[in-house]
Formats: C-alpha cells, sequence, structure tokens
C-alpha cells in the first residue's frame, strides 16, 4: 500500500536523487560541498555517507570545470551525472558549458550524442542575499535551444520531477526557489515520476487564470483563496516545466476565464512572463476580455535591506491588485 | 624507432599523408565555393595528432578543437560522413547541422571538434571520470591550442582530473599564434609545460613536428594515465603551415618565417627522411601509400558532392533525444 507522509521539498528531493543512485550506478552526484556537507540547503545529505566520494564528488570552485566534466561524462554514455550549481547566479562563470556545449551538442552532431545529464540549482529572493545570491533566471536557459528547463514548486512535483529529469537523455535545468526547501506537503514514500510538460492546475477556478512559478504559485494561491471570500474564482496554473511548455493547459485555461495574470519571479523583460502574454495573445485572442498583467520585479537588481527587498519581489498584495483591475 | 613495428610505422605515415591530403583538398574546395563557413586547417601539426593517436584504442576518448579535421581523421573518423558534413550534406557526421567546428564521430571515441576554444578540455575530464568509475582502463585525450591554455576550462579541468587521478592526458598543439597573437605575448613562461607544475601534475614539452618524438612522450602519458596514475601535460611545439582560418591575410607573421617552417620542419618530410634514411622502407611503398590516400580522399569528395541536402523539415530534428509532452521545440 502506498505510504504518503509530509515531507519538506528538500527530502522531497533527497529522496528522488537516492532512489535514482540507488537504481542505476551511472548516477553520480558533483558540485560543491555535496558530499561531506550534504548540500547547503541539505538536498544531497546522506547521499555521501552512503554511496561514497567516488559516487558524490564534492568538487573544487571552478564551475566551468566541473560543469564541463558532467557535459562530457554524459556524452560518452558512462554516467548519468546530477550536477549541482550552488546558485543559479553563477552560471555566469559556467554559462558556455551550458548553453553552448550542453544544449547544442546533440543538434550539431546530428542527433547522435546523448546529454543525460541534470543541473540543478537554486533560484530565488527573499532571504537578503543580495543581487548575486538571489535571482531568478530560469528564461535565459529557456531563451536557448536544447534545454529542458523544470522548475518544481511543491513537494510532490519535486520529487517526481527529479525523477522524470534524471531519466530523461537531454540536459535538464533544475530549478529549486530556496524559498521552497522547507515547503512540507504530502509525498509518497515509493518512487514516482511526472512526466515534463505536463502543467499542474493548483487550483480551479472561473473568473480570472493565474499563471505561476516555483514561489510564486504559493503567492497566487493565497491570493486566490483570499478573493474566493469576494465570491471572486481564480484559476492558478502551474507550468512546472518552462521547457517543454503545457501550452494547451494553459491556453484552455484563458479560453475558460477570458482573463490572465502572470506572475514570475524572473527579471520583467523578455521573460517567461511576457512569454506567456505573447502566448495568450497569439493562440488565445478572441478569448482575451481584458488586457493581459504581469506581475514580476521591477528591472533593478535585487538589493539587499530587507524592506527594499520585499518590495521588489511580486507580493500577494501586487498580485491582488493585478487581478482585481482585469475583473 | 627500432621498437616500432613497421606497421605501427606506416600507420603513422599513412594518417600524417592523409590528414595532409585531406586538409590540402578542402582549402581548394572552400576556396571553389563547395565548402561554406569557416574552415581552420591542420596542416603543418599532422604529427601531433598521429603520434598520439598511434597509442590510443577505439575505446579511448578525446576531445578536439575547431582546427579538428586531423584529429577526426587519426582517430579513425568515418571521413565520407566529415567531409558530406564540411559541404552541409545530409549524410555528413552531423546531418549538416554542425560543419567543419562540430564535426564528431562518437562511435570511434571522437567527442566533437568545438567552436569554443578550451570548450572540451572538461569533456575529457569527464569522459575520464566515467572510465574510472566503469572500472575501464581506457583514457581520454584533450586536444587544444596554445590560445586555449589561457582559459578557464584549461586551469579547472587540469585541477579536477589531478584531483580525481583521472586518466586525461592534456595535449597543448602550441602552433605559437593564437590568431595574430604570438606565443610569447600570451604568456610570459617559455612551454606550457610548466604548467603541469601548479596542477601537481607531470608536463612534458616535446617537438610536435616529429612523429616519432611526439609518439614517445604521449605513450609514457597514456600508459601512466592507463595504469591509473593520473593525468599529464603534454606541450607540443607545432606550427600551422596555413592561415588561422581559410582566407586569413596573416600580417602577424611573415612570408619567410612560413616558408622557414615549410622548408625545414614539414613533419611528414623530415619522417619520411627517417623512414628511408633507416632502410625501413622504399620510396615505392611510400609514393603508393600517397596513392592510396588520395583515392581514399577523392572517394569521399565524391560521396560528399553526390550526397542529397538535406530537407527543410531537418532543421527541426535532433534537438531533444527525449520526447516529451507539451511544446519542446518552439515555433511562432
Amino acid at each position: 500500500m502506498a505510504v504518503v507522509r509530509e515531507i519538506t521539498f528538500a527530502q522531497a528531493l533527497n529522496e528522488a536523487l537516492d532512489y535514482e543512485m540507488s537504481k542505476d550506478p551511472k548516477v553520480v552526484v558533483m558540485g560543491e560541498d555535496v558530499g561531506v556537507y550534504g548540500g547547503i540547503y541539505g538536498v544531497t545529505a546522506g547521499l555521501y555517507d552512503k554511496y561514497g566520494p567516488e559516487r558524490v564528488i564534492d568538487t573544487p570552485i571552478a564551475e566551468s570545470g566541473f560543469v564541463g566534466t558532467g557535459v562530457g561524462a554524459a556524452a560518452t554514455g558512462l554516467l548519468r551525472p546530477v550536477v549541482e550549481l550552488m546558485f543559479i547566479d553563477f552560471l555566469g562563470v559556467t554559462f558556455d558549458q551550458i548553453y553552448n556545449q550542453a544544449a547544442k551538442m546533440r543538434y550539431m552532431f546530428g542527433g547522435k550524442a546523448k546529454i543525460s545529464m541534470v543541473l540543478r540549482t537554486v533560484c530565488g529572493a527573499g532571504f537578503s542575499a543580495a543581487a548575486q545570491h538571489s535571482q531568478s533566471l530560469h528564461a535565459i536557459f529557456a531563451h536557448v535551444p536544447g534545454l529542458k528547463v523544470v522548475m518544481p514548486s511543491t513537494p510532490y512535483d519535486a520529487k517526481g520531477l527529479l525523477i522524470s529529469s534524471i531519466e530523461d537523455d537531454d540536459p535538464v535545468i533544475f530549478i529549486e526557489h530556496k524559498a521552497l526547501y522547507a515547503v512540507k506537503g504530502e509525498v509518497p514514500e515509493e518512487p514516482y515520476s511526472i512526466p515534463l510538460g505536463e502543467a499542474d492546475v493548483k487550483r480551479e477556478g472561473k473568473d480570472v487564470t493565474i499563471v505561476a512559478t516555483a514561489a510564486m504559485v504559493h503567492k497566487s494561491l493565497e491570493v486566490a483563496e483570499n478573493l474566493e471570500k469576494d465570491g471572486i474564482s481564480v484559476e492558478v496554473v502551474d507550468p512546472r516545466t518552462i521547457v517543454p511548455l503545457d501550452v494547451d493547459t494553459i491556453i484552455n485555461s484563458i479560453k475558460k476565464t477570458g482573463k490572465l495574470v502572470v506572475v514570475d519571479e524572473g527579471y520583467p523583460r523578455c521573460g517567461f512572463a511576457t512569454d506567456v502574454a505573447a502566448l495568450a495573445v497569439n493562440k488565445a485572442f478572441d478569448s482575451l476580455k481584458a488586457p493581459v498583467k504581469i506581475v514580476t520585479p521591477p528591472a533593478t537588481p535585487v538589493p539587499f535591506s530587507p524592506v527594499l527587498e520585499s518590495e521588489w519581489i511580486p507580493s500577494t498584495e501586487k498580485i491582488e491588485k493585478a487581478v482585481r483591475e482585469i475583473l | 624507432m627500432e621498437e616500432i613495428s613497421k606497421e605501427m610505422l606506416l600507420w603513422m605515415y599513412e594518417m600524417m599523408v592523409k590528414i595532409r591530403e585531406h586538409e590540402e583538398r578542402v582549402a581548394e574546395l572552400f576556396a571553389q565555393g563547395k565548402i561554406p563557413g569557416f574552415v581552420h586547417l591542420y596542416v603543418g601539426e599532422e604529427a601531433v595528432a598521429v603520434g598520439v593517436m598511434a597509442n590510443l584504442r577505439k575505446e579511448d576518448y578525446i576531445t578536439s578543437t575547431h582546427r579538428g579535421h586531423g584529429h577526426y581523421v587519426a582517430k579513425g573518423g568515418d571521413i565520407k560522413a566529415s567531409m558530406a558534413e564540411l559541404f552541409g550534406k545530409k549524410t555528413g557526421s552531423g546531418k549538416g547541422k554542425g560543419g567543419s567546428m562540430h564535426i564528431a564521430d562518437l562511435d570511434v571515441g571522437e567527442l566533437g571538434a568545438n567552436g569554443i576554444v578550451g570548450g572540451g578540455i572538461p569533456h575529457a575530464v569527464g569522459a575520464g571520470l566515467g572510465i574510472k568509475l566503469n572500472g575501464l582502463d581506457n583514457v581520454a585525450v584533450a586536444f587544444f591550442g596554445d590560445g586555449a591554455s589561457n582559459q578557464q576550462n584549461f586551469h579547472e579541468g587540469i585541477n579536477l582530473a589531478s584531483i580525481l587521478k583521472l586518466p586525461v592526458v592534456f595535449v597543448c598543439e602550441n602552433n605559437q599564434y593564437q590568431i595574430s597573437l604570438s606565443y610569447d605575448k600570451q604568456q610570459t613562461i617559455k612551454s606550457v609545460a610548466e604548467r603541469g607544475k601548479a596542477y601537481g601534475i607531470p608536463g612534458v614539452s616535446v617537438d610536435g613536428q616529429d612523429v616519432l618524438a611526439v609518439y614517445e612522450v604521449a605513450k609514457e602519458a597514456i600508459e601512466r594515465a592507463r595504469r591509473g596514475e593520473g593525468p599529464t601535460l603534454i606541450e607540443a611545439k607545432t606550427y600551422r603551415f596555413r592561415g588561422h582560418f581559410e582566407g586569413d591575410p596573416q600580417v602577424y607573421r611573415s612570408k619567410e618565417e612560413v616558408e622557414w617552417w615549410k622548408k625545414n620542419k614539414d613533419p611528414i618530410k623530415l619522417f619520411e627522411e627517417k623512414l628511408l634514411e633507416k632502410g625501413i622502407v622504399t620510396k615505392e611503398e611510400l609514393d603508393s601509400i600517397w596513392e592510396k590516400v588520395k583515392k581514399e580522399i577523392e572517394e569521399a569528395i565524391k560521396f560528399a558532392e553526390e550526397s542529397p541536402w538535406p530537407s527543410k523539415e531537418e532543421v527541426l530534428e535532433d534537438v531533444f533525444s527525449t520526447p516529451t509532452k507539451g511544446v519542446l521545440v518552439w515555433q511562432w
């Protein structure tokens, strides 16, 4: 019988890693402080003791070197590396290995290479970690063809999507919002997978659609709850994966409600939110009964002071205001 | 030289000739407009790829560079597929999606040429990690140029291979110019091999125009790697006889300099003289190798010329391996 318990987002990810490592000796974990330390957010805790230093590899602070090592190991088919980039903000020092190497090898080699690799990384503001440790840069990865981009919002999704990502034969960027690690939710003890490319309607509604990602899913659900008291019915759609994108679920929801608010913690220009807005205009123009509203941070670096940072992050107030403006 | 079999010596000669002939013909085809894009040729550097590859097995891995045709040929890559790729044809190694800078033959462990300087170095480290964790006795060799030795991937890759004691050999083809900037203006050390010390691994410098010298140095490094004793950095001092790319006006070096190298340090001529002097082969045997190679190259060119172009729909193919729900390859 299936056992379902409440565990945290971090524990759910840990279970997925443990399951994949126990099942497939080709799966290795590497990155900064993933071994003895167990990962700075504890996601790899216990794996070093269980699988040893050969398969849980503590690396020097050399992101391009170890991400590239993961790419090469995957290209040979000898390993299925799960590489951890401690913060998504560090992608600047390793981006070539991701966007020019991992993403393009299969295409450039005429479909003969498989880059079975997951790059786990941490995004998100809310901890006064300032401009170089708080960004949400999923749009940059989604911009580059050849990468799958996964962004779970709940412990249940985190486990199932990480299992799918590790078993996938393409490079997957798996983005974990740091505000979610301590979030608890129901997760089956048994392994299970959630297919990439399937959005999840986190709450059904009929008046307005909110498409939200990662931590913004929870804020949007809070807003939906509040608005229900005023008789406003909000549908919250979590795409769960940015690439591939479940266009049908998003479009069907817009067709049903006729109104769209996109909430995303990425920067406002050329981002995921504007992408979804463009999609709505392109594929559901006739169904739209109001302008598409976009709620994102402003185009500034992430500020440090808690006062400034909370102004910067899309708040429930701003989300609610956006919804009310198009009712 | 005495301890190397005649068969192996002839293989080395044939491979060097094959690379030379391949590159000279590609230069002509490029000039005729039959090969599009950027082309970087390996003429003059043949002894490096061949001296190293003479020690490798099919199951060993290499990573290559933008100047990658020589590595591909010497590793045993299918030259019909690579020639067709240079033309942009459907039958190419990359189905016409990669071109000269991205030829690869994974079936023989050739993990790809690379358009980014130093980009392939960590891939060899990854191959080394895979070899080690799977308990194999294969090796991975990273080829790169002098310019790449200033890149982060060089330093990070070698350091990682050193601390994990991986079976990787790093081969710097120091052809003395990173496009236009001469070696002495890129770094103040006499040899890239000196950098081995910084990462606690052996660093050896060798005359890259002498295929037997490269062979010996590579042999030691590769055997060491197979024994599980970790990586080695080799610097092969060499020279490219042609421009950085086809069409390079070469304002940064004199014609006299280039002529001097061609006259005095042509790796094929030097090896040929040695083989004849020692009475190992006859001139006729060498001539017949040239004939055989020319025929092979012409067949590859014919194959490329007669091959079909990719169909337009193929632009959307080969982006991903695992199909999914939702939209994976976006088009508005």
